[in-house]
């Protein structure tokens, strides 16, 4: 590594060491080859379980909250996909805590590469990528089934919301496991926020009391990853009346994340003391 | 010889109780998701009131129920598994095996620590902030607390044979991890946590009424909610101890195969 390095070189290496680490995993992984068939098989039939909760509960009632089936499942397959895409990438970071316990991250910080990168991709699990599969397939039908008009504008809010989901989960994930630098058992805190947040996000806003929405849009930005950008391309009123400009703001709130995570990364780092072992 | 296991149990009990930030993490949690659940259970049955024989606030504190006794039963799975998994890995397990303790008693002692700490720690505090912020209804009388405890207990005895079978497939699996992640959804879905069985219509329901999983969470919410009365709640008692029963001498069974199969290398 050299001094005068740009932005966008150390950007492409943290990356590249992200790929190497994840593709060596992989490769571990795949030894086993019909092992790992049946269980990204057996895990993707296992994760429509979940989904038919959601089947079940509109067998009773054709509107939840003023929301139709293939709305919710819209909102269902759009907030899994971008909490999939975020725990495929760097979910491994939420073992931080362990890491600092067992003196791994000692080792990550002397190695030539960064440690972030090292953090999300150690343990890098393929299996991961049944979710993935499921969420798209919901994500898929849910589009199929909607009575949109899909004008040009909200076809390419689709996958522009799928980004913007996917990055502020990232984000999220590496903010809130900065958390365990101090608070070493807290891992499951974050699952309140990943995981929580992405349950939160499956149903429709105005099933939740107005001040649970507006934490979500002024606090931690979950709103963004598809709350918001869904209004428009569904055609909905906003259950708190927000100016129309926070439905097209996913991009900011996504910038403005990144840079939290990037802040918190660094205040962890720089109060880490090792463990010594 | 009852002694070891009180003294195990009381120790996994103490063990628990040092994770104090993953404790309140945990409860923090279960309080987030209880919330979650709750507000969608509210538009569930503001659409269609008296749903599955249960109206609104029953329903709410039926969510608040199930998310008191997720971790106590672990339905996710967890607890002793946890512990076993790593002893596979390392090969303690063939010394757990020549214990003057039984193996599988030694690992039900210590899930029965773990759930008691978690009963008064990850169960006490989602319930009271759900009757802070949600109007529940949660009865009065004693005697119905002292019949829904007896309920988890027996919940937590048919939910500990389920993982203890599950975790055995490590003898011939080295790794239970898939099996796990498996058994996590369908107990998850069948147990009733997240949505009441009496919502899962004609073979479904059928099947999630005689499968096990009902035990854990179902069962004993409609115990606390006082739905099983009387003989009902004598044949809902009956049910979970014979499930109990099959389970446990089931993983006996397994545990004897298994015992036979266990190659300790030296070294």
């Amino acid at each position: 590594m050299v001094e005068d390095e740009t932005l966008a070189a150390r950007a492409g290496w943290a990356v590249r060491s992200w790929w190497l680490i994840a593709a060596m995993w992989a490769r571990s992984m795949l030894t086993y080859r019909a092992s790992f068939v049946l269980s990204l098989a057996a895990n993707v039939l296992i994760t429509f379980l979940d989904f038919a909760v959601l089947i079940l509960m509109f067998r009773h009632t054709r509107q939840l909250a003023g929301w139709t089936l293939p709305e919710t499942g819209f909102l269902y397959g759009t907030s899994s996909v971008a909490l999939g895409t975020a725990n495929f990438l760097v979910g491994s970071v939420g073992a931080l805590g362990e890491r600092v316990r067992s003196g791994a991250l000692d080792t990550m910080l002397i190695r030539p590469a960064p440690a972030l990168s090292q953090l999300a991709a150690e343990r890098f699990s393929l299996r991961r990528l049944g979710r993935l599969v499921q969420a798209f397939a919901v994500l898929g039908w849910s589009l199929a089934a909607l009575d949109v008009r899909w004008t040009w504008d909200r076809v390419l809010m689709v996958p522009a919301l799928l980004l913007c989901g996917s990055v502020i989960f990232c984000a999220v994930f590496v903010g809130c496991s900065c958390v365990q630098f101090w608070w070493g058992d807290a891992a499951e805190l974050q699952n309140s926020v990943t995981y929580g947040g992405s349950t939160l996000l499956q149903y429709p806003p105005t099933v939740f009391a107005k001040e649970v929405v507006a934490g979500t849009v002024f606090g931690v930005p979950l709103a963004f990853v598809n709350w918001l950008p869904a209004l428009h391309i569904l055609g909905r009123p906003d259950p708190l009346g927000l100016p129309v400009a926070f439905r097209f703001a996913s991009p900011l709130a996504a910038a403005l994340c990144m840079l939290a995570a990037a802040v918190a990364w660094r205040a962890g780092l720089r109060a880490y003391r090792s463990t010594g072992s | 010889m009852l002694g070891v296991y009180s003294a195990v149990a009381g120790g996994a009990f103490r063990r628990y109780s040092t994770y104090r930030a993953a404790t309140v993490a945990g409860a923090v949690t279960n309080t987030v998701f209880g919330g979650i659940l709750a507000s969608t259970m509210l538009a569930l049955w503001h659409a269609r009131p008296g749903l599955g024989g249960y109206d609104a606030r029953q329903a709410v504190t039926y969510i608040w129920i199930s998310q008191a006794l997720l971790v106590t039963v672990a339905v996710w799975g967890g607890g002793f598994q946890d512990d076993v998994q790593a002893r596979f890995r390392s090969g303690d397990i063939a010394i757990d095996l020549y214990r003057p303790v039984d193996f599988q008693g030694w690992w039900l002692a210590s899930d029965v620590g773990r759930a008691a700490f978690q009963l008064v720690t990850r169960g006490a505090v989602p319930m009271a902030v759900g009757a802070l912020a949600f109007d529940l209804t949660l009865p009065r009388q004693p005697l119905v607390w002292a019949e829904f405890l007896l309920a988890v207990a027996l919940g937590l005895l048919v939910s500990f044979g389920l993982r203890f079978l599950v975790s055995l497939t490590g003898f011939w699996l080295h790794d239970a991890e898939g099996v796990r992640a498996a058994m996590m959804v369908v107990s998850m879905f069948f147990s009733g946590t997240l949505l009441p069985l009496a919502l899962f219509p004609g073979l479904l329901g059928e099947l999630a009424r005689v499968l096990p999983f009902s035990a854990m969470v179902q069962l004993p919410a409609d115990v606390l909610l006082q739905r099983r009365t009387g003989q009902s709640l004598l044949n809902l008692y009956a049910f979970q101890l014979a499930w109990a029963a099959v389970l446990l001498a089931a993983g006996r069974a397994v545990q004897a195969l298994a015992v036979r199969k266990v190659v300790v290398q030296g070294g």
